[in-house]
């Protein structure tokens, strides 16, 4: 059976760009058909932004990378119609074991909070996740929005302008050049546009190798995530196994800095090692076996002028944690609708650079995040070994021990503290929707609040009054009146009033809170709608 | 939030500290550091104040 990841998906073909006399301008070019740039056409095509994607690949990604997404990037994926094959495809988890030397030192369980629409985590492959957002953007392409993609298309050189942007492109036929209005390079780690544009990417790179293996095999451990430091089969070093969908287990194992990339690849040595950790009566197959070096970095700006860079192409990760696509997908959920307001002349140009703020912040978050793991998980002096040993050990008996282990703090959506988009918090309400953070989910009934609030500003009020509509300087928010007798559960109460007895909540259009307060009053929402698009 | 105690705090000082030397007795020092990593963790947690934790290692570090 031919894999997802062999099949051309985006084949190249020509386009009528190619030969027309002068270079025609789009409104959006995304480089990078990545889950990144799949993701940000998506948002701008359901928002009817015209939108080209070009890639110098016409498949998704090559083996397997991403596995585990977390429930912000599923949310963020239902409002872009691609959730609920993620979650279907998808295995859930919520179990982990840490073990140490030759045994277990303890067990947990991520206990997912009740009342959301979508489970803390997914694991999935990336080549199926890529593939499902190309089948998205197939039907809105066959429903008639505008968006391409150009597979078998290199960026070779790219030129800013103060109102747009050059490309060359080279193809099989031949090269040809192209005009934006915007560009959006989601061109991952190695970014070649960051390159043409002569930017930086600084940070830190941990002198470790790791082995991750792909490997189908009918095997009876459960769906839990099991985490070895210093195991037996893998001396001084830490291993990871992972379920993935179709019988797939995910495997990394750590190698150390000094050895021989090409050898240790050959399976002739990696099966042998499987082996050691699996046991001798387990029959595997090899799916995918990569060596990898890991980095935290990221551009100093994201934004520069008309260039907008998302995803890893931004910033770059060690994957303990999860937080690369996942955080990919963030960017693009915060970009989208600024891009928006800005191309209708709703939003001035400003409103761009709190992106920039705000995911500059975000990737900060998750480069912290992703560096303390890998130093818990390779320590590189005797005595972090030492400390980190010290953990371990005590956490099998001691309880406290155990959130000082750290075998990778899983992916939570980033709290924008600070954007000069949020107001400042007028309710005496839960920490947790104050202004800048991710609305969090709500049983209603049948249904639950995030699909209400979809992807258009809402003026959310519980138990409150305020008009049913507000407009203010081209931008219309529309009422979601709810009270806390909607939800049974308390959810609605717990999370979003506190011991407030009203509140009305002004929500981005990317589900993110921008003010609150226990009652409409018109003045200081209008200012906080204003505020919110970068008009104060 | 609690300033870091940096007078006598502990009754029977000389117990408490050959107390902390026999624990280290007959250990090599592979063993010793790691017993004193653990009692640095076991101490840490049972402080658990954020402020007092942060001023101890700064005195600790100073090394007066
Ligand atoms: C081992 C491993 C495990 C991981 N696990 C997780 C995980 O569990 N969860 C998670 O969220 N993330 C994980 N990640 C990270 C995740 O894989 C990346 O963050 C994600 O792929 C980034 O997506 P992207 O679209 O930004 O870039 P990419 O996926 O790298 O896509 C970039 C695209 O740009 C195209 N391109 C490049 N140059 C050009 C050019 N000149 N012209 C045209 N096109 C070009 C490429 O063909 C490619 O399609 C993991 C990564 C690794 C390596």
């Amino acid at each position: 059976m031919t894999k997802i990841f062999e099949t051309p998906l985006y084949a190249y073909k020509r386009s009528k760009d190619q030969g027309a006399g002068a270079p025609i301008r789009h409104k959006v070019v995304i480089i990078g058909a990545g889950p990144v740039g799949l993701a940000m056409g998506i948002d701008l095509a359901q928002e009817g932004i015209e939108t080209v994607i070009i890639d110098d690949n016409d498949k998704v990604s090559f083996g397997s990378r991403a596995i585990c997404f977390a429930k912000r990037p599923l949310e963020i994926l239902d409002r872009l119609g691609c959730g609920q094959p993620m979650v279907d495809k998808g295995v859930e988890w919520d179990v982990g074991k840490v073990f140490f030397d030759d045994r277990e030192v303890y067990k947990f369980d991520l206990l997912p909070e009740e009342g959301h629409q979508r489970p803390a985590f997914v694991n999935l492959q990336q080549y199926y996740f890529e593939e499902y957002l190309v089948n998205r953007v197939r039907e809105l392409e066959a429903a008639g929005a505008p968006i391409e993609i150009r597979g078998g298309n290199k960026v070779t050189a790219i030129g800013t302008h103060d109102d747009h942007v050059t490309l060359e492109i080279d193809t099989q036929e031949g090269s040809y050049n192209l005009e934006a209005e915007w560009l959006i390079p989601c061109d991952g780690a190695g970014s070649p546009t960051r390159k043409m544009l002569g930017l930086d990417f600084v940070g830190r790179v941990f002198e470790d190798n790791f082995l991750i293996a792909d490997v189908i095999m009918e095997a009876d451990f459960p769906t839990e995530r099991w985490f070895w430091f210093d195991p037996p089969f893998n001396k001084g070093q830490s291993a990871l196994l992972h379920k993935q969908p179709d019988g797939v287990w995910r495997i990394d194992l750590q190698l150390g800095w000094d050895i021989d990339k090409e050898e240790e690849k050959k399976p002739e040595n990696v099966i042998p090692r499987l082996k050691a950790m699996l046991g001798d009566d387990v029959q595997f197959e090899l799916e995918w076996v990569s060596i990898y070096t890991f980095q935290c970095r990221r551009m100093e700006a994201f934004r520069h002028g008309r260039v907008m860079f998302a995803g890893d192409a931004a910033h770059q990760v060690s994957p303990f944690g999860a937080r690369g696509a996942n955080s990919g997908l963030q960017d693009t959920d915060n970009l989208a609708w600024k891009l928006k307001l800005v191309m209708e002349g709703k939003a001035p140009d400003s409103l761009l650079d709190s992106y920039n703020a705000e995911r500059v912040h975000g990737a900060e978050e998750n480069i912290l995040n992703s560096s303390r793991s890998t130093d818990f998980i390779t320590p590189k002096s005797e005595m972090s070994r030492l400390l980190r040993d010290a953990v371990l050990d005590l956490s099998e008996h001691h309880e406290f021990a155990r959130p000082l282990v750290n075998s990778g703090r899983l992916s939570v959506p980033c709290t924008y503290d600070g954007s000069p988009l949020n107001s400042s918090d007028a309710l005496d309400g839960p920490a947790r929707t104050r202004p800048g953070s991710a609305c969090p989910d709500v049983p209603l009934g049948d249904d639950y609040l995030l699909p209400k609030l979809g992807g258009k500003f809402t003026l959310l009020t519980i138990d409150a009054d305020a008009p049913d509509m507000v407009e203010e300087d081209g931008i219309t928010v529309a009422r979601l009146a709810l009270s806390v007798k909607d939800d049974k559960s308390g959810a609605l109460k717990a999370r979003y009033m506190g011991d407030a007895t009203s509140a009305v909540y002004l929500i981005r259009p990317d589900q993110h809170v921008a003010a609150r307060r226990p009652n409409y009053d018109d003045n200081l929402f209008r200012a906080a709608i204003r505020r919110a698009t970068g008009k104060e | 939030m609690t300033d870091l105690i940096l007078t006598p705090n502990i009754d029977g000082a000389d117990d408490f500290y050959a107390e902390l030397l026999t624990a280290h007795d007959g250990l090599s020092k592979e063993d010793s550091d790691a017993l004193n990593a653990r009692l640095v963790l076991v101490l840490a947690n049972h402080i658990g104040d954020r402020k007092a934790i942060s001023q101890a290692i700064k005195t600790a570090k100073l090394g007066r």
